[in-house]
């Protein structure tokens, strides 16, 4: 078995309007290692997770996970093994309680129901909203959706975790929370967002896309310090490594 | 506008009461499912001019909003939202049968009695454990699944009309309701705006391991509790259906008074 938990290859994609969102991307991301995907709004992020998780299919290129290729025929064991956390928790939440809705993959995948409880209650826990087993997804607050959609794809025990746009729309504390919370997990992570101080914290490397090609792939340190770089592809250096709006010094 | 929005609660106020903790919730679905079954069947199996046969048959929604604590308002507003469409079903039947008014009763109780049961049941069992009750029944998946998915996601496109309509309201501040000129845009652009979501969501139930099956609950064996409920409930119905109770105890009371 490889190294490489994920493997994207000379990856090309146009939506049916003709617009080409990704133009010839290639990375490989090792076993353990949490990576960020940055960029402008437009710049192909969301379209490349779609990628790799085969809700979209690349018209050139290839994407691999472990040695297996992401085809059609190959979906059922791609997403047992790649978890995907939507941008929007509601698209993800649709059942009675979140019991259920953590419940719905190892469900499907027909486990017993003393080992489905389990893995609820694991998976829970593991978020830290074990209080709210017994609860209505849409009655939850923005964070508590969140951690509950972030359950409801651990209780299926991925290898990697995919995210688009984990702390958006969340408040201060609850961002927080998350972003603790993602750290202590030693999944590997391809974490989508605009959210640079959180992909500073959480992520060892980072892939720049800009017009649906990569402009750079390195360490997190040497591309969130890049100013000329980051402005280049639309984005700015992260908060907390700007100047001091009082002082004007470098924190 | 906030009419919109409370809709998506009153949608979900079923599902909730259904998650109640009573002697009737905890009936195996499948046998509440028969029961309503047998019910409806006999129900709307008498004559159209009977109506004295029929008075028996309000026991059963009774008995049930009763022991399962239902709140009988809510229940009561959904019958009279079904209550246009039941009448103008039954207006036309005076103007053309001199017996036409008995006729139009007959229709507006036996409508009054099935939708009362189906709330009732879906109000006890909840949506999820129907569609298992049916899959045990052996109901196609395909038809199950539809009335599943129908059923959750008809809040999904109550979300999105609420926020189009929020945002047209806020920007049409002088008006009540969508222009008509800007309705096939808007009715237009509801659609793909939720054909988008729904897209959104079987990507997250397919990303989960969803393959046409929806499993929802451990299945509970059935037990002589629920056997019992369906055989007495039965019993009662057919005996109403053969018997006219109403016109047994009226000649009862009559000769008592003689």
């Amino acid at each position: 078995m490889s190294r490489h938990e994920i493997e994207v290859s000379n990856l090309r994609f146009s939506y049916p309007d003709g617009h080409e969102a990704i133009k010839n991307i290639s990375f490989t991301i090792c076993r353990g290692e949490s990576v960020g995907i940055i960029g402008a709004n437009g710049s192909g992020k969301s379209t490349l997770l779609s990628l790799i998780i085969g809700i979209l299919f690349p018209d050139k290129g290839e994407v691999k996970v472990g040695d297996v290729p992401v085809t059609k025929k190959t979906l059922a064991v791609i997403r047992r093994k790649l978890g995907m956390v939507f941008q929007d928790s509601d698209d993800q939440l649709f059942m009675t309680t979140v019991f259920d809705d953590v419940a719905f993959g190892p469900r499907n995948y027909k486990l017993d129901e003393n080992e489905v409880k389990a893995r609820v209650e694991e998976a829970l826990e593991m978020v830290g909203i074990p209080h709210l087993i017994d609860r209505a997804p849409f009655k939850l607050s923005g964070g508590e959706k969140r951690a509950a959609a972030i359950a409801s794809v651990l209780s299926m025990k991925p290898d990697v975790l995919l995210m688009d746009e984990p702390t958006s729309g969340l408040d201060p504390k609850s961002r927080r929370r998350l972003i603790n919370i993602l750290k202590g997990f030693s999944h590997t992570k391809i974490i989508a967002s605009h959210d640079l101080d959180m992909v500073l914290e959480i992520c060892d490397r980072v892939i720049v896309l800009k017009d649906g090609e990569v402009a750079a792939d390195e360490t997190t340190l040497k591309v969130l310090t890049n100013g000329e770089l980051l402005d280049k592809c639309g984005l700015e250096l992260p908060l907390s490594l700007q100047k001091c709006p009082v002082c004007g010094m470098i924190k | 506008m906030s009419k919109v929005a409370d809709s998506i609660y009153n949608i979900r106020l079923l599902d909730e009461l259904a998650r109640k903790n009573t002697s009737i919730h905890r009936l195996h679905p499948v046998s509440k499912l028969l029961t309503t079954i047998v019910y409806l069947i006999v129900v709307v199996s008498f004559n159209r001019y009977e109506i004295s046969g029929l008075l028996p048959f309000v026991l059963y929604p009774m008995v049930i909003i009763i022991l399962a604590e239902l709140p009988v308002m809510p229940i009561f507003k959904r019958l009279l939202m079904v209550g246009p469409l039941i009448i103008g079903i039954g207006i036309l039947n005076p103007l053309f049968d001199p017996r036409g008014w008995i006729t139009f009763a007959s229709i507006i109780i036996k409508s009054v009695l099935t939708i009362t049961a189906c709330l009732v049941l879906v109000s006890t069992t909840g949506l999820d454990k129907i569609a298992q009750a049916l899959r045990t029944l052996k109901v196609p998946n395909i038809f199950v699944l539809q009335l599943l998915l129908t059923f959750r996601y008809i809040s999904v496109l109550i979300e999105e009309l609420a926020r189009m309509l929020r945002a047209y309201a806020l920007r049409a501040p002088q008006q009540k309701g969508v222009r008509l000129k800007d309705c096939g845009s808007f009715v237009g652009l509801l659609l793909l705006r939720t054909y988008d979501r729904a897209q959104r969501v079987y990507d997250s139930m397919k990303l989960r391991g969803f393959n046409g099956e929806y499993y929802s609950y451990s299945k509970s064996k059935i037990t002589w509790k629920d056997v019992l409920y369906l055989l007495a409930w039965s019993t009662f119905f057919i005996t109403a259906r053969v018997y006219n109770i109403p016109v047994l105890l009226g000649l009862l009371f009559g000769r008592m008074c003689n």
